[in-house]
């Protein structure tokens, strides 16, 4: 099983940038299609809420691709945040 | 310290659900009656130059206030990390209630010129700032005072309050908008004109006394006992995101859990509605009690699948929602179009009439001149067609008018389309029962607060939220067909439902005083 989810892992990489790929180029493209205030608006708002979140999925990927979903804490006690 | 016998001795346990539980269900109902009442708040704060534009600005206000709400949950996560929950989710509630309260005072765009959309979209703001700290700090609070083995069934009475807050909100608005007036009509005219503010106004009355319960409670035992032994964190954000330990359970928690949750729970409570009345085209009244009893009937498996995830884990659960809201979304609303339809029927010539009304002129030069088309349809549904037109005194010729098309269902399609919605619900309380439990269970109590809001509110309010409106648009990208906007609820769940799977464990987490 950690072999999946390691795997797995590259293909969390890959989709965080194709995601946000789509999102702006849709973007770019609705609003040459209709280049109104609302729909810039709405397009901006969407691209730059994703953007940290695609990060987040690439981080995600990375992790797991490092193993560290290999094997997860019994209990929250054992997370190293002092 | 046992929270069990921490919450004896300080609160009883029903006392803590019920005082965290009426906050948040508050602050849910402040939250949706903007969302409910969108089209009408649009007429009066937006310009009126093009009703489209207006409730795009509207949608958009609302979309911004479930952006902020990750915010919020980062400023209030820290404070309630920091200074303690009960203090922390009882000014969530102030801000909460002020802001819609306020909302209701706010006079129109008429009145105030462009200062009304500006205090609108600012009150708005503060809401988003105020929900996006409240639920982390409810659920953390009774999850703490809750005993391991019962930590499920009890946390998942505060996952009843958004679905109840919804509830509470239709029930208003719908009780509000039919009483104002003994003529059906002129009630909705009223409604629409000033009637709109009773709900927000309305909200004082629940905050004062959601305020004085939530005063009475005392802080959570393990936050308490923190903080006596001087371990409460001094920067939790940094502990919180900075930290890989912990960093990486709250991407597991959005990217495994949260995010597929957030789109099954507005796909079920939100896009059901728009979808209903726009696409299925039902009357407005019909939409809400549809709505209303899918709620009522659903709410109770809220308590049922949290009190199950304390025997057979989460995880599972969970999930078994996702998979089955993937499946089955296409043929469900498939199935609301078919029950709503009146495609290849004519209509009964013998029981169709028309109805004209003039509204008074009251000293002007026209008048408006209302005319309602009723066809009867053999499969038992009503259609009315209302075009609303101004008579002008000079006789110049009335138009067309732009007709607005409605149905109502008979009692055996309003059942069946009841049950349709109900299924939805379903699977919101199999995403939604458990989750407050799991997210508690990830993090330690010092950085609790911070650790859970982030990703709830990020699944709830960025994918989640989002929905109805991503559905919409996504309608209007390809008009040809009416599920398109399904996709994205899909693809959302889908992708959660397969990391989840891979790596969420069903563990519970026996002790969360850690």
């Amino acid at each position: 099983m950690n072999i999946v989810k390691r795997i797995a892992g590259f293909l969390w990489m890959a989709l965080a940038p194709a995601a946000l790929w789509f999102l702006v180029s849709t973007a770019l493209q609705e609003v040459a299609r209709k280049p109104v205030t609302d729909t810039k608006i709405q397009w901006s708002v969407f691209c730059i809420v994703f953007l940290p979140i695609s990060v987040g999925l690439f981080l995600f990927g990375w992790y797991a691709v490092k193993g560290e979903y290999d094997r997860l804490p019994e209990s929250s006690g054992e997370l190293d945040v002092d | 310290m046992d929270g069990t016998k921490a919450a004896q001795g300080r609160n009883p346990i029903w006392q803590v659900i019920g005082a965290s539980s009426v906050g948040t269900l508050i602050e849910w109902y402040d939250f949706y009656i903007f969302g409910s009442l969108a089209p009408i708040i649009a007429a009066q704060f937006f310009p009126k130059t093009d009703p489209t534009a207006a409730l795009l600005a509207t949608l958009a206000t609302f979309a911004a206030g479930f952006i902020v709400r990750p915010f919020g949950a980062l400023v209030f996560g820290r404070l309630g990390d920091i200074v303690g929950r009960k203090y922390t989710f009882l000014l969530t509630l102030v801000l909460m209630g002020g802001s819609t309260f306020a909302i209701g005072l706010v006079p129109g765009y008429a009145s105030i010129g462009f200062a009304a959309p500006i205090i609108i979209l600012v009150l708005r703001l503060v809401q988003g700032l105020a929900l996006g700290g409240e639920y982390g700090g409810a659920a953390t609070y009774v999850a703490e005072h809750a005993p391991s083995e019962r930590r499920g069934y009890y946390t998942s009475w505060i996952q009843t309050t958004a679905t109840l807050g919804l509830l509470l909100s239709l029930g208003i608005i719908l009780g509000t908008r039919s009483n104002l007036d003994a003529d059906a009509g002129i009630s909705i005219e009223k409604f629409e004109d000033w009637g709109w503010r009773i709900p927000f106004l309305l909200s004082s009355v629940l905050l004062g006394v959601s305020v004085y319960i939530r005063l009475r409670m005392k802080e959570s035992p393990a936050f308490t006992a923190l903080k006596q032994s001087g371990k409460t964190s001094t920067n939790p954000i940094r502990e919180s995101f900075a930290h890989r330990s912990n960093l990486k359970m709250v991407l597991l928690a959005l990217f495994g859990m949260v995010m597929g949750q957030g789109v099954v729970w507005y796909t079920g409570q939100f896009y059901a509605q728009t979808f209903l009345e726009n696409a299925c085209r039902i009357d407005f009244g019909q939409t809400r009690t549809i709505l209303i009893w899918a709620i009522v009937l659903a709410t109770p498996f809220f308590i049922l699948f949290g009190w199950l995830s304390d025997r057979i884990g989460r995880k599972w659960i969970m999930l078994a929602g996702m998979f089955l809201a993937v499946a089955s979304y296409r043929p469900v609303y498939q199935a609301m179009l078919d029950t709503s339809s009146t495609k290849g029927l004519a209509s009964d010539p013998s029981l169709d009439r028309v109805q004209r009304s003039l509204s008074p002129s009251n000293g002007k030069q026209w008048s408006l001149v209302h005319v309602t088309s009723y066809r009867a349809f053999p499969n038992g549904i009503l259609e009315k067609e209302v075009r609303r037109d101004t008579l002008y005194a000079d006789e110049r010729p009335i138009g067309a008018g732009s007709p607005k098309v409605s149905r109502e269902l008979p009692s055996d399609r309003y059942r069946w389309m009841v049950a349709l919605v109900f299924v939805q619900i379903l699977f919101v309380t199999m995403v939604y029962g458990p989750i407050a439990a799991f997210l508690v269970e990830l993090f330690p109590t010092r950085i609790r607060y911070t650790s859970m809001s982030l990703p709830y509110h990020v699944g709830n309010g960025v994918f989640g939220g989002l929905t109805p409106f991503i559905a919409v648009l996504l309608t209007t990208m390809d008009a040809a067909d009416p599920l398109v906007g399904l996709w994205y609820p899909i693809a959302v769940a889908g992708l959660c439902l397969v990391i989840g799977t891979l790596y969420v464990s069903n563990r519970i987490d026996p002790n969360v005083n850690d």
